[in-house]
């Protein structure tokens, strides 16, 4: 593979004290994929997308982005929205899409005034318009339903233009109707956009819709007398074409006898 | 249908909630009565009228001493000790308490220290404060600031450290520095938190107001029923504990209010 892929991941290996969750993870991600990870329960997706962020260092090995060394804490070209508690409780719909506009310009005050304000608005609202959550600019993200609130954690991220962005389980906790909503809604920001997104997923079928490559995490060695003495790493790497609607269906019952 | 699903209505919770007032004053009534009837002089369970006769003198006429209405002076010397105390503490509990949920080297250094602290008595080291800071309010005030600060600082740090792990990272991948994350994210949402804390923290911040004013002072209520205590003026006694109690009640009420207005978006998210 080409050394130009936008994430670079080389024996990344992540331990707890007592558990390894990771190990021997090698990736590379190019620029406009859509990745989606499937796994089971507890085999350390979301501990992936953390050492993606920043959140958490691996043990070793060093992950590069746009072929740069990550920094060791989350930033500004990677955009992430989480199963829950994505969006700011306290602020309004606007204000929780305007407030990262306000912070990028304004170091001290962290607020914006005056005629920039007006404009950073009228973007925010375009924004907002584009999710369909107009109508709801001013409400608190209490009285929004979960769908609305992941079309506001999304809107908040992409207002600042993102290189890539993380999705945890973003609609695991959304009716299937609105699920499928929500499907459409990132697969076409993500062709407007341009992005490069990351998507973890429990939902096989969603990951192969979506995505345009789908990995799947597993432990390949298991101690039976001590499950956490192996972590997980990537034991499926598929791409996923986009017209193929029917032949995907053999691919998945594989994946899933294997899952 | 069991005892645990049967509910009162309103009207009849405003009634059972009535009674045991009601009982009360039928019940100190009766004593009084008795007592009043035995010996006209008796100072324990004064009567209806001397009540009224006592906070006539207290509220009403200005004292012949000072010249000063003694139940407005003392309630003002009270409060202002009182809310520069309650004040102070907020201020530090609040400051204190961002810093140390947020910045892992600051509630390394501090913690500790704060946790030794919160477990002296105050009441313990009000000698040692009449002794560095005089009988005057400096004192007073002190005292309040040290009973209650403690509390709302581990309060306060708790909440910040309550915050989604996942709003403190959202919050950097929008691009914002730590005073940014403090500013925007961490101070307005356990600012309602503060409320509650100072909240539940007048309590005790009552309890050291009257306690210091009983040792040293020249006006405030606490110096005022434990002056009259001398004479067993039950008559002023009673009154004045009834007056702090409705002013704590007030205050109560006045801090949700204030809480439930000036952050709309926390009540239901408790
Ligand atoms: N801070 C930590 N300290 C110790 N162990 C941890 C820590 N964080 C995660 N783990 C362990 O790492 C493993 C992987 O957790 P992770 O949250 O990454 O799984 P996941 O694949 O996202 O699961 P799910 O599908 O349920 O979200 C779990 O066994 C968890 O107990
Ligand atoms: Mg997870």
């Amino acid at each position: 593979m080409t050394s130009g892929a936008l994430i670079r991941v080389s024996q990344l290996w992540k331990s707890y004290p007592g558990t390894a969750v990771l190990e021997r993870i090698n990736l590379e991600v190019e620029r406009n994929e859509f990745v989606t990870v499937v796994g089971a329960s507890g085999c350390g997706k979301t501990t992936f997308f953390k050492l993606l962020l920043g959140e958490e260092q691996p043990t070793r090995g060093t992950i590069f982005v746009a072929g740069k060394p990550l920094a060791p804490e989350p930033g500004k070209d990677r955009g992430v929205v989480f199963q829950r508690y994505s969006v700011f409780p306290h602020l309004t719909v606007l204000e929780n899409v305007l407030v990262g506009l306000e912070l990028r310009r304004s170091k001290f005050l962290c607020r914006s005034f005056g005629r920039r304000r007006r404009d950073e608005i009228e973007q925010c609202e375009r924004m907002l318009e584009r999710v369909g959550l107009l109508s709801s600019a001013n409400a608190y993200p209490d009285a929004l339903s979960g769908g609305m609130q992941q079309r506001l954690a999304l809107s908040q991220t992409l207002i600042m233009g993102p290189e890539i962005l993380l999705l945890d389980e973003p609609f695991g906790a959304l009716d299937p109707g609105i699920r499928a909503d929500m499907h459409g809604l990132v697969r076409e920001l993500y062709s407007e956009l341009n992005l490069t997104v990351l998507m973890i997923t429990h939902d096989l079928s969603e990951g192969f819709r979506l995505g345009t490559r789908l990995l799947v995490f597993d432990k390949v060695r298991v101690d039976p007398h001590d499950p956490d003495a192996y972590g997980a790493t990537i034991t499926y790497d598929v791409p996923v074409s986009r017209n193929r609607n029917n032949g995907n269906e053999p691919t998945i019952a594989a994946l899933e006898s294997g899952v | 249908m069991r005892l645990i699903n049967q509910r009162p209505s309103r009207g009849a919770a405003i009634i059972v909630a009535a009674l045991p007032f009601a009982a009360l004053v039928v019940i100190y009534l009766t004593f009084s009565d008795i007592r009043l009837e035995a010996n006209p002089q008796d100072k324990l369970l004064p009567s209806v009228e001397s009540f009224a006769d006592a906070i006539r003198r207290m509220a009403f006429e200005p004292s012949v001493r000072t010249g000063k209405i003694l139940l407005w002076a003392d309630t003002a010397a009270s409060l202002q000790r009182l809310f520069i105390g309650i004040g102070v503490s907020a201020l530090a509990g609040f400051t204190f308490g961002v810093l140390n949920g947020m910045i892992p080297w600051f509630s390394a250094a501090w913690s500790p220290l704060v946790r030794v602290l919160s477990m002296i008595p105050p009441i313990a080291i009000l000698p040692i404060l009449f002794i560095m800071f005089g009988l005057g309010e400096l004192s007073k005030v002190v005292l309040i600031v040290f009973g209650t600060a403690p509390f709302i600082m581990r309060d306060m740090e708790q909440r910040v450290r309550e915050l989604p792990r996942e709003q403190i990272v959202k919050a950097q991948t929008l691009d914002a520095n730590t005073w940014q994350i403090a500013v925007r994210v961490v101070a307005p949402q356990v600012m309602p938190r503060l409320m509650d804390a100072v909240r539940l923290s007048l309590g005790a911040a009552w309890l050291f107001l009257i306690a210091a004013e009983a040792i040293a002072s020249t006006e405030g209520l606490g110096y005022r029923i434990f002056l009259v205590r001398r004479y067993l003026a039950m008559d002023v006694i009673l009154p004045y504990v009834a007056w702090i109690t409705l002013l704590a009640f007030l205050l109560d009420a006045a801090f949700r209010k204030l809480n439930a207005f000036l952050f709309p978006w926390y009540g239901t998210n408790r």
